[in-house]
């Protein structure tokens, strides 16, 4: 197994010191808690854009869509793209002039908004706000968790922090509490002196580092299979041409179908995650602010493949077998024996098994090994890279780890001190105490995190289990937010009702449903197996879209039957009333020019790859 | 903005890119290193890859810190 060599490590320190050091440079800039909250909403744009970007790319996104690729084929580049970049244009363009609200709290009242819940209480009432923010509180927990541990486990079987536990005499055990713990303790720190200024320029950071790392690595791949042509040809036609993961080949209304699961899926992520949204809304103004997810937007056209293609040159590649090489030097005979381990050698090309305890490869009922297909980056990485540009591949999955639990640790600091502590501890707290309460709900929330990941452990499908998360959470959020902007009609009951239903109706949907040949418990189907979906991921797609269309008709017809708000007491939080300047830039200047040619280009992307 | 992001974005590809083209002009000769990489001496043109993209975003990082200095005032 590798080592990592001198200049690996001294790569990987190289990274931890970049980080601390954005943290220890913005540490005098850190005078209250709109500083340490919002980076003083003082960012440009593209910076924003950019650490958006750090955000969206976090370690379930890098090991995921690699699994994706390796599953599912080049489609997968088709589902991401699509699902993310019209969600990310249309967050840019028409969400983000109401979620940033107004710059200073001066001008018009109290419309400085610092959290997707605060937009809330502002837009509707207080019990929509406190619902949100605990539901999301748990939600960016849960999260950070989950991503914690799926990468951990990865640096556990590739022995990457197998040197630091020996000097410190760990057992085995402790490596993966030690793979869990350092990351999150650097992430923590650099947020602790940083605040959400220092989380951003590292994400920016963490972004380029992640495709810096990875890019190496597939274009040796891409040599050694034959260049895109090889790559064609060793990938069987049908993983390469296959529609959309989940789907079956049955025409236009599939298609649109997986385009309005894409839509709900893309929208719940990039328009309603505040994890995501945080970094744009600390931009220093509101065209800063809508220009962010657009730049965002620009650059993820390109992402999907970077992180996809490992998946798929690691099914390509040949799988490695235990062999025996005879030579005959001088009259003595060698027997050279190179042995894989049985769950390798189980698997297809780079991708192993799932082993048991023992290390043999764990098979279904019909016989087939089961893949873990999560290491396929990860192998591909090991495959290729030399000592030196080793460092570098760990340090790009450190990276993109880091970024996304950063993302979580602010925001639920945020969250957790604008709406939850400010609003049912301490109405009037001085800004002092709302900095030092920031400070202790980061500490407070890497601590649940570690908890979190910990118990991530004894959950053996932790991705159906985020899937489901995302069912009760976003996809209602992403429902009532739509009807929060766009209608003037919607009330605070309304909103509440339509939370609560779409929360509901996943839960009832996911205890009804089971996947062929899976056991009832996480996987679905606690309550009674009468719906049976082709695969899990079918199954967490169609609990999201129901969920948000429940939740959608659930807050229009009680909307309907209550009292709205009167219209000047919504200025600013709904489309139609928010204060425009006359467009005076130059047609082609404006965002929507730009977020059109993003949008041609994208559809261009998936023609070709699909 | 408290400082251009991009001037420690630059000094970190660039100090990474010098890293692994020392690295990759020592271990040149060295077959077994690059064995694994398809025979290429991968940390030498990747190095050099990341240097010529360090020294651009640190570049263009002191013009834009130079402008935000000059605001400042």
């Amino acid at each position: 197994m590798p080592s990592l060599a001198a200049p690996d490590s001294l790569i990987l320190l190289i990274y931890a010191f970049f980080m601390l050091a954005a943290g220890f440079s913005l540490k005098p800039a850190m005078t209250g808690s709109r500083e340490f909250m919002q980076a003083g909403r003082t960012l440009p744009g593209w910076l924003c854009g950019m650490a958006m970007l750090g955000a969206g790319l976090g370690s379930q996104e890098v090991l995921g869509m690699g699994a994706a690729g390796a599953r599912y084929g080049l489609a997968s580049v088709g589902f991401f793209a699509l699902g993310s970049i019209p969600a990310m244009l249309f967050a840019g363009l028409y969400l983000m002039p109401v979620f940033y609200g107004s710059n200073s709290a001066g001008d018009s009242g109290n419309k400085m908004i610092r959290s997707i819940p605060e937009y809330l209480g502002l837009r509707f009432d207080r019990k929509t706000r406190v619902l949100n923010a605990f539901l999301f509180a748990a939600m960016s927990i849960f999260g950070a968790g989950i991503a914690l541990y799926a990468l951990a486990r990865i640096f556990v079987a590739l022995h990457v922090f197998d040197r630091v536990a020996n000097t410190f005499n760990l057992p085995p055990a402790g490596v993966l509490l030690l793979a869990m713990g350092l990351p999150l303790a650097l992430v923590l720190a650099y947020v602790l002196l940083g605040g959400l200024g220092a989380a951003m320029y590292n994400q920016a950071m963490q972004f380029c580092l992640t495709l810096a790392g990875l890019l190496p690595a597939v274009l040796l791949g891409l040599k050694r299979i034959g260049g895109w042509n090889g790559l064609k040809a060793a990938v069987p036609v049908e993983t390469l041409h296959a529609p959309m993961p989940g789907a079956h080949p049955m025409g236009a209304g599939a298609i649109v179908l997986v385009l309005a699961v894409g839509l709900v899926v893309g929208g719940g992520i990039w328009c309603t995650d505040f994890r995501l949204l945080q970094t744009a809304m600390a931009a220093k103004n509101v065209e800063s602010a809508q220009r962010s997810p657009i730049i965002a937007a620009a650059v993820r056209l390109f992402v999907p493949f970077i992180v996809v293609a490992p998946g798929l040159i690691a099914v390509a590649l040949p799988t490695p077998h235990t062999s025996i090489v005879i030579h005959n030097d001088n009259g003595v005979i060698y027997h050279e024996i190179t042995v894989v381990p049985p769950a390798v050698e189980a698997g297809i090309g780079l991708v192993p098994a799932k082993a048991d305890a023992d290390g043999k490869p764990i098979r279904s009922a019909d016989g087939h090994a089961e893949l873990d297909y999560a290491m396929a980056t990860p192998n591909l990485i090991l495959e290729f890279l030399p000592a030196g540009l080793l460092g570098l591949g760990v340090s790009a999955l450190l990276a993109c780890l880091m970024s996304g639990v950063a993302a979580s640790v602010t925001s639920f600091s945020t969250v957790f001190t604008c709406d939850i502590f400010q609003q049912l501890l301490a109405r009037n707290a001085a800004d002092k105490r709302l900095l030092a309460v920031a400070r202790w709900a980061a500490v407070g929330g890497a601590l649940l995190a570690f908890g979190a990941a910990s118990a991530a452990i004894r959950l053996d499908s932790i991705l159906d289990a985020m899937l489901l998360v995302f069912a009760i959470v976003n996809a209602p959020l992403f429902a009532v937010l739509l009807l929060a902007a766009f209608w003037k009609r919607a009330t605070g009951h309304g909103a509440f009702a339509g939370l609560t239903a779409g929360a509901a109706a996943a839960l009832l949907h996911h205890g009804l449903a089971l996947p062929r040949g899976d056991q009832p418990g996480i996987h679905g189907g606690w309550i009674a197996a009468l719906i049976h979906p082709s695969s899990e991921l079918v199954l967490g797609l169609s609990t999201a879209t129901l969920a948000f269309l429940v939740s959608l008709l659930t807050a229009a017809v009680v909307s309907v039957f209550t009292k709205a708000r009167p219209e000047n007491d919504l200025e600013g939080l709904v489309h139609s009333l928010v204060r425009r300047d006359p467009a005076n830039a130059k047609w082609w200047k404006r965002p929507e020019a730009m977020a059109a040619a993003i949008l041609v280009a994208a559809i261009a992307v998936n023609l070709i790859l699909i | 903005m408290f400082y251009d992001p991009r001037i420690s974005m630059g000094m970190l590809f660039t100090l990474i890119g010098t890293i692994l083209t020392a690295f990759g002009l020592s271990t040149r000769s060295n077959i077994d290193v690059y064995a694994k990489s398809t025979g290429i001496d991968a940390n030498l043109w990747w190095g050099l890859v990341l240097l010529v993209f360090g020294i651009i975003v640190l570049t263009l990082g002191r013009r834009g810190q130079a402008k935000l200095e000059k605001e400042k005032k």
